[in-house]
């Protein structure tokens, strides 16, 4: 019943139902013509990268067909049984892993530092980190190759992580003031008065009041982490290759194995699908950074 | 919310700010040091000035000529982004079902784009428009145009454009969708008592109570399609010609590709002056707009 714009004040007092039925019908239509056409125009290039999956070299090449006509799983079998493949997977969410933890641990505390608090440079340091997130990674690409090949992170996951540190740790910041701020501060002062230390009602407390924040921050680090490849690549060789790098090699002597190609296209697509599920609910406020 | 003062704060910011010192302060110190040396192999620097700044703000100079079209290029592309898919974004989110199981269905078809690695989006869309077994540009090429995004520099203009409409216009829904979210019912009834038209309800209720969620759509928008990298590189690799290399691909090329490391790092610490520029203006401006806000509520 929050749809009632077009409701007229002399119906105010029909039941909600039927004041739906009989007046937003025809609007409604024309929502859902817009919508259904928007979601057709971002599903049709994974509906072919699917159905490509699914085919064999001989048939993606040898002419357009809407679906297999003989369905194989060759492609995806021959990704889960080469280590070569399946490696870069697992490298990847490593990295990724990694990454998110570092990020949420680091940000919990300094996050809680601006929505509470006022103190020398606060403004400066707040629109210093954003800039952070910002900034092209074109530009620190060869400079994070320098670095890290200094200190002997090159080519292992720490790199990786440490590197995407740059933009997610402003990002976890961002998110979790906007909802921090939105707990009021008695709360603090009460577990103050009734004899909590700080990290006792930070974890005890606080925490599980801004878990749904959490989640959020952690669901944007993992999203901005796993779909960032510049520095990924830059900074990997062979042992923390991502599994988006690895698509590369699809392309040999024979020409492009497309059906591979696609089935680890999809494959990448499968883990973002699966945690936008747990943050379904919570994900339109995320994006907003908490601040809506 | 009013905050106390209190600098001892400093200690629970102190853990992100060396992270994010180590890993921005420290890079780009090694690119400002470049920017101003010059090198004839075997590591060996000499001291070069402004030399490579003065070459580069020179759009009568190779290098100049070369940063000024790729600006350009870069520039318009943000625009045509920002044209197409704030306005379209607004217009889905407004769609949005308001209740009911669709909702969570909508929501998770619409984030999906926004978690495929964009090296993957590239591709996606690079087998999508070839003309063979792409289904898009089989359709297109059979509609009598003649398509391909790999020669004419228009054809990959439109597919790089569509790709990102189709890659981003959903974070923009989202937020709005979001900002949506937050109007009370009240105010639509509100708005029904008075007799106003759906027009009128979209200019003065949902219009202004997005407008934060706007400003922060459109910094997002604006910063990422200014560096965009990866999408293009995939699908055109900056061609045909130069007619899709943006600056962050021109950079890579120079940074990476010819190893022109001095050139490199002087673009590199002009476009991240641009970025900067651009950021500060709208971080002022959204400070503003909640200091207006927090004005109104109180």
């Amino acid at each position: 019943m929050t749809d009632t714009v077009a409701i007229g004040a002399s119906r105010a007092k029909d039941t909600p139902a039927a004041v739906n039925r009989a007046v937003a019908g025809p609007r409604v239509n024309g929502k859902v013509v817009v919508m259904t056409l928007y979601l057709l125009f971002l599903m049709l290039p994974i509906y072919w990268l699917v159905n490509m999956s699914l085919k064999t070299n001989l048939e993606i090449t040898s002419g357009l067909t809407l679906w297999p006509r003989e369905i194989t799983f060759d492609n995806y079998i021959r990704i889960f049984t080469d280590e070569s493949w399946y490696s870069g997977y697992i490298n990847s969410l490593t990295y990724v892993v990694i990454n998110t933890v570092l990020s949420i641990t680091f940000a919990l505390p300094a996050a809680y530092a601006f929505s509470r608090y006022h103190f020398l440079g606060d403004k400066h340091l707040f629109f210093w980190l954003l800039t952070n997130r910002m900034a092209p990674p074109a530009v620190f690409a060869l400079p994070f190759f320098n670095l890290y090949s200094a200190i002997g992170l090159f080519d292992t996951p720490w790199a990786v992580a440490l590197a995407h540190c740059l933009f997610n740790i402003p990002l976890a910041v961002w998110i979790l003031e906007g909802f921090m701020s939105g707990v009021p501060r008695e709360i603090d002062e009460t577990a103050a008065i009734d004899g909590y230390s700080f990290p006792r009602f930070f974890i005890k407390i606080f925490m599980p009041l801004i878990a749904s924040g959490i989640g959020v921050a952690a669901f944007f680090c993992f999203m901005f982490s796993w779909v960032e490849l510049l520095l990924a690549r830059t900074l990997t060789t062979v042992n923390a290759k991502p599994i988006a790098a690895t698509m590369t090699r699809t392309v040999s002597a024979s020409g492009m194995d497309w059906g591979m190609l696609a089935a680890a296209g999809v494959l990448t697509i499968v883990p973002g699908a699966l945690v936008i599920w747990f943050v379904r609910n919570y994900i339109a406020k995320g994006f907003a950074l908490g601040r809506v | 919310m009013n905050k106390t003062l209190n600098h001892k704060a400093w200690f629970l910011v102190l853990p992100v700010f060396a992270l994010v010192a180590f890993s921005a302060v420290v890079p780009l110190m090694t690119v400002v040091n470049y920017s101003v040396q010059d090198t004839f192999g075997n590591n060996q620097f000499f001291w070069n000035g402004v030399g490579w700044f003065a070459e580069l703000l020179d759009p009568s100079r190779e290098l100049g000529g070369r940063f000024f079209d790729a600006l350009w290029r870069t520039l318009l592309f943000s625009a045509i982004i920002l044209a197409i898919e704030i306005p379209l974004g607004i217009a889905v989110a407004l769609a949005m079902p308001r209740e009911g199981w669709t909702v969570a269905l909508c929501l998770v078809l619409m984030a999906l784009p926004l978690l495929i690695p964009w090296n993957v989006v590239g591709t996606i869309w690079q087998v999508f428009a070839r003309g063979d077994i792409g289904l898009l540009g089989w359709v297109v090429n059979h509609l009598g145009i003649d398509y391909n995004y790999t020669g004419h520099s228009l054809d990959a203009w439109v597919t790089i454009i569509v790709m990102d409409v189709w890659h981003w216009t959903s974070l923009v829904a989202l937020l709005c969708y979001a900002g949506l979210k937050s109007i009370p019912d009240a105010y639509y009834q509100a708005a029904r008592i008075d007799g106003a038209s759906r027009w009128a309800v979209f200019r003065t209720i949902q219009l202004p109570k997005m407008r934060r969620v706007l400003l922060i759509a459109v910094l997002l928008r604006f910063m990422d399609s200014f560096m965009i990298y990866t999408e293009p590189f995939v699908l055109t690799g900056g061609g045909p010609g130069n007619a899709t290399t943006f600056l962050s691909i021109d950079l890579v090329k120079l940074a990476l590709g010819q190893f022109d490391l001095g050139k490199a790092a002087a673009m590199s610490i002009v476009y991240n002056l641009i970025i900067l520029a651009i950021c500060w203006v709208f971080y002022t401006v959204m400070t503003n707009v909640d200091a207006d806000r927090e004005r109104v509520e109180a």
